[in-house]
């Protein structure tokens, strides 16, 4: 064999070897949930179930009622896309190309924000919430995904590309400002919101931290919240909890599959300029 | 363009600007100046009753902190994830993007989505996950070893072993992530520079060493930094498999936070305990800057 072809070879083995590794927590964690109680914690361990059950699943949207936190889950998750996408693309497109005074300087302001994690602030916002009576709301659990600084940030550096002739034509032919935003530019930047759209989803789906301090009625739970509860319950029942780690898994897999492209651009262009 | 077209553009510009300046104001940027406020009153359960009662207490909760071996092992815990945990993520995240970046890989985009989808998974479901895989007895990875002749180890059990197999589930959770951005920027190295050291005889060791770790430098100062801010607020993984045990093991600046703010409730305490972190994480990140010699 030529050098060439056992580098080749190497390479290829070395990363069948990475993808069995990155894939076998979440292949275990599907075959187990259909094992029945207690046989993934018998030896020898087997690798798939004996019996295949569905009564994991059926436990948890009867039961325990995980279709709920499933639902609240999907309704802030989608609020904190939508709104975080309205607020931040009017905000980068008037950064990028709307002039007027103390623009560059607050530009700066803001994009100091960037490397000052928003954890730092959890403790007062959550007493700001209180004192505005979202402390246990839907609103409260999306509220600080709206203002994001990142997203701006992205957005202002796409809407730079947009031609200025282009909207002063507008304006010369008398169309107002949002007019123009919503005809000429929207458009124009459509694949940086995409990709901000399916960045967003991800991390409010998986936010943690933030739903675990602001609702604290466990019928507002979103799904990483009710699991970690649900986990200090049933800690003995592995396969009912590798059957929720199932539900809450899959899905963002499988949005993430559809829109993958657009989810790399945004990882990529947030890294070509930080 | 005439001055009252200005005018009126100006003024439509705080439509476009203004939503987004009041909500990062009232709800980023305010809370972030009061938690330092709140660091120095001694604001707690009652406080949060009638707030009036809360009082200044100068910088007490700050040397209270630093009094405390609690605050300095949650130091010593976050510190070893930000530094055996952040460089170990990027070396696999470079190794991987190393391996994928080759014009003889095969099923290339499979990999990558292989490689990049435990990222899109849920940190406490995977975490869950994980705390069965490094269960001693039931464990997958206790079989793997002992497959290959090693030892199992209590990783949850274990002080000295908790951390680390933390460090192992974040890597597998996070590696994908940075293997992108390497990947983007092996991607805009040019391919000549590699040919022409190629017809000089240059090893690939010599090729990696001098074109690609040069061409990479503003990726991995990029990715140096984010890595570590994230790591530096280490959280779900803890809470979800170990609450911080066993011994305090496990217990990160970030969970102590949580306990102090939201468990005990004592809200000037937490804060000044965040502040802290903040304090660390943007000289960690700083010093991190001046040592890669970039600019930020």
């Amino acid at each position: 064999m030529r050098r060439r072809d056992v580098d080749t070879a190497v390479r290829h083995a070395a990363l069948t070897f990475g993808a069995a590794i990155a894939l076998m927590p979440l292949l275990w964690m599907v075959s187990a949930s259909f094992m029945a109680p207690g046989e993934a914690s018998t030896l020898p361990l087997r690798a798939l179930p004996r019996r295949p059950t569905l009564e994991h699943y059926a436990t948890l949207f009867t039961r325990l009622d995980l279709a709920r936190h499933f639902l609240n889950s999907v309704v802030v998750t989608l609020a904190a896309t939508l709104g975080s996408l309205l607020v931040t693309s009017l905000a980068g497109y008037g950064f990028a190309k709307l002039r007027f005074r103390g623009r560059d300087a607050m530009f700066r302001a803001l994009a100091l924000a960037l490397v000052v994690p928003g954890q730092v602030g959890m403790l007062p916002l959550f007493l700001l919430l209180r004192e505005l009576g979202l402390v246990n709301s839907y609103l409260g659990a999306m509220l600080p995904f709206f203002g994001s600084v990142y997203a701006i940030f992205l957005i202002r550096q796409y809407a730079l590309s947009v031609p200025d002739d282009l909207l002063d034509a507008a304006r010369i032919d008398g169309a107002g400002e949002l007019r123009i935003f919503a005809t000429i530019v929207l458009p124009l930047i459509k694949p940086i919101l995409v990709t901000l759209a399916a960045y967003t989803f991800m991390a409010a789906w998986n936010d943690f931290l933030w739903p675990l301090i602001i609702l604290s009625d466990s019928a507002k739970y979103t799904l990483p919240v009710a699991l970690a509860s649900l986990v200090g319950e049933h800690v003995q029942d592995t396969e009912l909890m590798m059957a929720g780690a199932v539900v809450t898994v899959l899905p963002a897999l499988g949005v993430f599959l559809a829109i993958q492209r657009h989810y790399v651009r945004g990882i990529m262009a947030g890294s070509v300029k930080g | 363009m005439s001055t009252i077209l200005q005018r009126r553009q100006a003024r439509a510009a705080w439509l476009f600007v203004g939503p987004a300046l009041a909500l990062v104001t009232a709800f980023f940027l305010v809370p972030v100046l009061g938690g330092l406020a709140l660091s120095l009153t001694d604001f707690d359960l009652y406080a949060i009753g009638a707030p009036g009662t809360a009082r200044w207490v100068g910088l007490r909760n700050y040397a209270e902190a630093l009094r405390n071996p609690v605050f300095w092992q949650a130091a010593r815990n976050t510190l070893y994830f930000v530094l055996v945990g952040g460089p170990l993520s990027v070396a696999v995240s470079l190794a991987a993007a190393l391996l994928l970046n080759a014009r003889t890989v095969r099923l290339r985009g499979l990999f990558r989505t292989i490689y990049f989808a435990p990222v899109v998974t849920m940190l406490v479901s995977v975490a869950i996950v994980w705390r069965y895989l490094l269960h001693p007895r039931y464990g997958l990875i206790n079989h793997g070893l002992e497959a290959v002749g090693l030892p199992g180890v209590d990783w949850l059990g274990d002080p000295h072993w908790a951390m680390p197999a933390i460090v192992l589930l974040s890597v597998w959770k996070n590696f994908g992530y940075n293997m992108l951005i390497f990947l983007a920027g092996l991607g805009s190295i040019p391919g000549e520079l590699y040919e022409a050291a190629a017809i000089d005889g240059a090893s690939a060791a010599r090729r990696f060493r001098h074109i690609t770790l040069p061409g990479l430098a503003p990726v991995f100062l990029f990715v140096g930094v984010t890595t570590m801010i994230g790591n530096f607020q280490l959280f779900a993984e803890p809470y979800v498999m170990t609450q911080g045990g066993p011994l305090g093991a496990t217990r990160t600046l970030m969970l102590l936070t949580y306990e102090e703010g939201f468990r005990w409730w004592r809200m000037g305490v937490a804060s000044a305990l965040a502040a802290l972190l903040l304090l660390i994480t943007l000289a960690g990140a700083l010093a991190q800057t001046r040592l890669k010699g970039g600019r930020w």
